[in-house]
C-alpha cells in the first residue's frame, strides 16, 4: 500500500493554514488525492461531481434566509434585545444554558432542523445573549462581543452533536448499526442510542458549567 | 409524492433570483462575479440530475474558479437602518417572532403529524425527506405571513436574503464541497491507509491504551475529514471490532456509540466541518474565522476524556 494519497490531506492543512480560498483548497486537494491514488483525472472529476450533486441537500438550508432577512428588516434582532432587557435575571450564561438544554432535548427527539445557525442563532440567540451581556455590563468591547457571539454558535453545536445520537433514527446511529452489521455484530438502534446518554449528560454538565462561569468572567473583565 | 426534488427546484429558484438581483446591484463592484456564482449554484439545483457526473464535476470546477479568483463581492446594504429598526420593533413588538417560529414549528408538528397519523400511508411526502420538505413548506407559510403583516416591497425577501447570502459568500457552498471531498478521499483509499497506520501503532496487551488509540483515532480522523461518519467504519475495522470487541470482549454497543461521539469531539475542533464551525462565523460576522472553534476547545477536550473513560469502564472493565 502506498502512503502517497495522504499528501492530499497535507495540502488541505497547508491550504487552510495559508488562508487560500477554502473552495479552491478543497478542489485542488480532491484532484491531487485522486491522481496520486492512480485514478484518472476524468474519473476524479466525475466522482467529485457526483458527490457534490448527491449532497445538495446540505445547502438547502439557505432557503430560510429570505424570511430571516425580512424579519431583520422589520426589527427582529432589536425586538429580541428588548425582550431580554425586560427579563429580570436574564444573563448571557443563563440564556445560553437554557438554549443548550432546549437544543439537546429537541435533537434527542429527532428534531435536528428546528434550530440551527441560520434559523435560530443569528436572528434570536446571539442577539439575546449580546443584549443580556450589555444589560449587565454596559457597552461591550469588540473582543467581548465576538466571544459572546462565538459562544452562542458553539452552544448550538454542542447541543446538536450530543443530543442527536439519543434519537434512534438519526443517520449516525444507523451508520454504526450498518457498519457493525458488516462485521457480523447485530445491534439494535435502541441499544446504541441508550449508550449515547452518558456522553450527552457529560456534555450538558461540562458546557453548561462553562456557560454559567462565563457570566463571572464577563463581570471580572471590567 | 413530494420529494427532495421539489425542494431543489424551489432552492434553485431562490439562487437564480439572487443571481439576477446581484447582476443589477450597482453598489457592488464585483456584481457580475456574484451573479455568475449564484447562477452556477442555481444550475446545480435545477439541472444537477440531468448533466451527468462529469458535467457536475465541470460545474464544480466553474464554481471553484469564481470563488478562487476572488470574484465575489458585497454590495452596500440597502436595508433599513438600525434606528429605523428600533422604531419598527416598537411598532410590531413580539409579533416579529411569530413568522420566525413558523418555520421550526411547521417542521416539528408537521413531522409528528406526518409520522404518527395515517397521512404517512398516503405517500404525500417522501419519508426520507419529510423534515426538509416541511422546512421548505414552513418557509413558504412564513413568507406569506410576512407579506400579509408587514406589506414589504415585493422583492424585499429576495433582496434581504441576498444580503445575508452575500455576507456568507462562498462559505455557503463549502460544506457541500467538503462532503464531495470526502467521497474522493474514500475512492482514493485514504481511510484504509489511516486505518492501517492506526492498527499498527496499537501496543499489545493493554486494553486501556487500545481504547485511547481508538478514540484518538476517531477524533483525529474526524478533524482531517470534517466528518465522524467517514472515520467510523475505518476505525471500527482497524481497532474497534478486531481488538476491542473480538479481542478483549468489549460491549459492541458502547464501542460503537461512544466511539462515534469521540469523533464528534473532533468535529468541534476542525475547520473542515465548515457548516458547524466556519459558516456560523461568517453568518454572525465574526472577525476571526476560527472564533467558533476557539470557543469549543474547552468543551471538546474534557468531553473527549469523559468518552475515553466511558469507553473503557462501561464498555470493558465493568461490562465483563
Amino acid at each position: 500500500m502506498t502512503y502517497l494519497p495522504l499528501l492530499g490531506i497535507a495540502l488541505v492543512v497547508l491550504g487552510f493554514a495559508l488562508r487560500f480560498n477554502p473552495l479552491l483548497v478543497v478542489a485542488v486537494a480532491a484532484v491531487v488525492t485522486g491522481l496520486l491514488a492512480g485514478v484518472p483525472f476524468v474519473k476524479v472529476l466525475a466522482t467529485l461531481g457526483k458527490a457534490f450533486n448527491d449532497n445538495r441537500y446540505v445547502s438547502v438550508i439557505w432557503i430560510v434566509l429570505p424570511v430571516i432577512g425580512v424579519l431583520e428588516r422589520y426589527g427582529l434582532q432589536q425586538q429580541a434585545r428588548t425582550l431580554i432587557g425586560r427579563m429580570r435575571g436574564a444573563t448571557t450564561g443563563r440564556i445560553l444554558f437554557a438554549y443548550l438544554g432546549f437544543r439537546q432535548i429537541f435533537a434527542a427527539l429527532g428534531l435536528t432542523s428546528v434550530a440551527g445557525h441560520p434559523q435560530t442563532v443569528r436572528p434570536l440567540v446571539a442577539p439575546m445573549a449580546e443584549a443580556a451581556a450589555e444589560k449587565e455590563h454596559g457597552d461591550l468591547d469588540e473582543d467581548t462581543r465576538e466571544k459572546v457571539k462565538a459562544l452562542s454558535a458553539a452552544t448550538d453545536n454542542v447541543g446538536l452533536f450530543f443530543g442527536e445520537d439519543i434519537f434512534i433514527a438519526i443517520g449516525s446511529i444507523l451508520l454504526i448499526q450498518g457498519a457493525m452489521g458488516g462485521f457480523g455484530i447485530e445491534l439494535t438502534p435502541l441499544h446504541l442510542s441508550l449508550w449515547a446518554i452518558p456522553t450527552a449528560i457529560c456534555a450538558f454538565v461540562i458546557h453548561g458549567t462553562r456557560l454559567l462561569l462565563f457570566d463571572r468572567k464577563l463581570g471580572r473583565g471590567r | 409524492m413530494i420529494t427532495l426534488q421539489w425542494l431543489y427546484v424551489l432552492t434553485g429558484a431562490m439562487f437564480a433570483a439572487f443571481a439576477v438581483l446581484s447582476a443589477r446591484d450597482r453598489s457592488n463592484r464585483k456584481r457580475f462575479g456574484n451573479a455568475i456564482f449564484w447562477a452556477l449554484v442555481a444550475a446545480s439545483f435545477w439541472f444537477g440530475d440531468m448533466i451527468g457526473d462529469l458535467g457536475n464535476g465541470i460545474l464544480v470546477l466553474a464554481i471553484v474558479a469564481v470563488a478562487g479568483a476572488h470574484l465575489l463581492g458585497r454590495g452596500e446594504t440597502l436595508s433599513t437602518t438600525t434606528e429605523q429598526r428600533v422604531e419598527l420593533a416598537m411598532r410590531y413588538g413580539s409579533k416579529l417572532f411569530l413568522p420566525a417560529l413558523i418555520i421550526p414549528v411547521t417542521a416539528f408538528f408537521g413531522t409528528l403529524l406526518f409520522n404518527y397519523t395515517p397521512l404517512k400511508a398516503t405517500g404525500l411526502i417522501d419519508p426520507k425527506a419529510t423534515t426538509l420538505v416541511l422546512l421548505g413548506a414552513g418557509v413558504l407559510v412564513a413568507l406569506a405571513v410576512c407579506y400579509a403583516w408587514f406589506r414589504p416591497p415585493v422583492l424585499a425577501p429576495i433582496d434581504e436574503g441576498r444580503r445575508l447570502m452575500d455576507s456568507i459568500g462562498w462559505a455557503g457552498i463549502l460544506p457541500q464541497m467538503l462532503a464531495a471531498l470526502g467521497a474522493v478521499f474514500a475512492a482514493a483509499g485514504v481511510g484504509d491507509i489511516i486505518g492501517g497506520v492506526a492498527g499498527e501503532v496499537i501496543p499489545s496487551g493493554s486494553v486501556f491504551l487500545a481504547v485511547v488509540v481508538y478514540a484518538v483515532g476517531m477524533a483525529l480522523f474526524t478533524i482531517i475529514m470534517g466528518n465522524a461518519f467517514a472515520a467510523f467504519p475505518v476505525m471500527a475495522a482497524a481497532i474497534g471490532v478486531p481488538i476491542l470487541v473480538r479481542g478483549a470482549g468489549a460491549d459492541p454497543a458502547v464501542i460503537g456509540a461512544v466511539g462515534m461521539l469521540s469523533g464528534f469531539c473532533g468535529t468541534l475542533l476542525t475547520p473542515m466541518a465548515a457548516n458547524f464551525n466556519i459558516v456560523p462565523a461568517a453568518l454572525l460576522e465574526l472577525k476571526d474565522q476560527y472564533g467558533v472553534i476557539r470557543m469549543q476547545v474547552a468543551t471538546a477536550i474534557p468531553l473527549f476524556i469523559c468518552n475515553v473513560l466511558i469507553l473503557y469502564f462501561a464498555g470493558y472493565a465493568w461490562a465483563l
